[in-house]
């Protein structure tokens, strides 16, 4: 077992282990805050697949913008922010049973899937992912319809969301 | 260096928990993290594709990229409509929100 193949496993573990609190702990910023612990996970899962830039936007606009929001909502409906009455469904086990059903049909397609124990060819010399995302990105040979969609969609919703949630009075 | 499998099993164990989250929650904030946890997971098989294939075309990166704008955007709409059924309803307790039901 290679230091890499260790240090994947320790990772996955924290982020496992933390995305677990996040659907299991009663209050509510506990939550939020095990959030940012399980995104700082999948970011370093992100650095150990020479993903850097998608690691780095990963750490600044989940954890910088989109955790925080998360935590200024819990704090706004602050009266369900207490510990009372459960918080999970009365029949919470019917949940877990299609979560573990889910996720045995997909490590069963998985295993039954030849590609799946592929391993990664070593990155070309001045391998540049930076530019070459951004030429992508630009490029109207490639993505430019979808980013400039994706544009829009992030200017409807800062439009829907300071409408839904202005208070007029 | 660790099989593409790894990754893959990884992103499948976090959408599981991340629906089971979805499922199971009554509070609609709880709901959202939820979602975000399966974002998350398809980000990882996004980018795990890329890095398995051909890294010279950026597809699973760009669409990385694209699911962060979709992301933000699901999730500042989401908190607006929670915020917004709060000041109305005084409650964000899914279970409570049952104006349409018969």
């Amino acid at each position: 077992m290679t230091a890499q193949q260790i240090i994947f496993l320790i990772v996955a573990l924290f982020t496992l282990g933390s995305a677990l609190m996040v659907v299991t702990t009663r209050n509510l910023v506990h939550a939020a805050l095990w959030l940012v612990s399980t995104l700082f996970g999948v970011a370093v899962v992100y650095a150990l697949l020479n993903a850097n830039f998608i690691a780095v936007v990963q750490v600044v606009v989940y954890i910088g913008a989109i955790a925080i929001l998360f935590i200024f909502a819990v704090m706004l409906t602050r009266k369900d922010m207490r510990d009372s009455g459960p918080q999970m469904n009365k029949n919470w086990w019917l949940g877990a049973l299609v979560a573990v059903f889910v996720f045995a049909g997909l490590a069963f397609l998985l295993q039954s899937w030849n590609g799946v124990s592929a391993t990664a060819a070593a990155l070309p010399s001045g391998f540049d992912a930076i530019s070459l995302l951004g030429d992508a990105l630009v490029s109207p040979d490639a993505y430019v319809l979808p980013f400039e969609v994706a544009s829009v969609l992030l200017l409807a919703a800062l439009v829907g969301a300071v409408y839904v949630a202005f208070n007029k009075k | 260096m660790v099989p593409l499998s790894w990754y893959l099993l990884l992103a499948a164990a976090l959408f599981g928990i991340g629906l089971f989250g979805v499922l199971v929650r009554r509070n609609a904030v709880a709901i959202l993290l939820g979602v975000e946890l399966m974002l998350n997971a398809v980000n990882i098989n996004l980018v795990s594709f890329w890095r398995y294939s051909d890294v010279l075309s950026m597809t699973g990166q760009v669409f990385a990229v694209i699911v962060f704008a979709v992301a933000a955007a699901e999730v500042s709409v989401g908190l607006a409509l929670v915020i917004s059924v709060y000041r109305r309803r005084n409650t964000v307790i899914a279970d409570e929100l049952d104006l349409l039901k018969w």
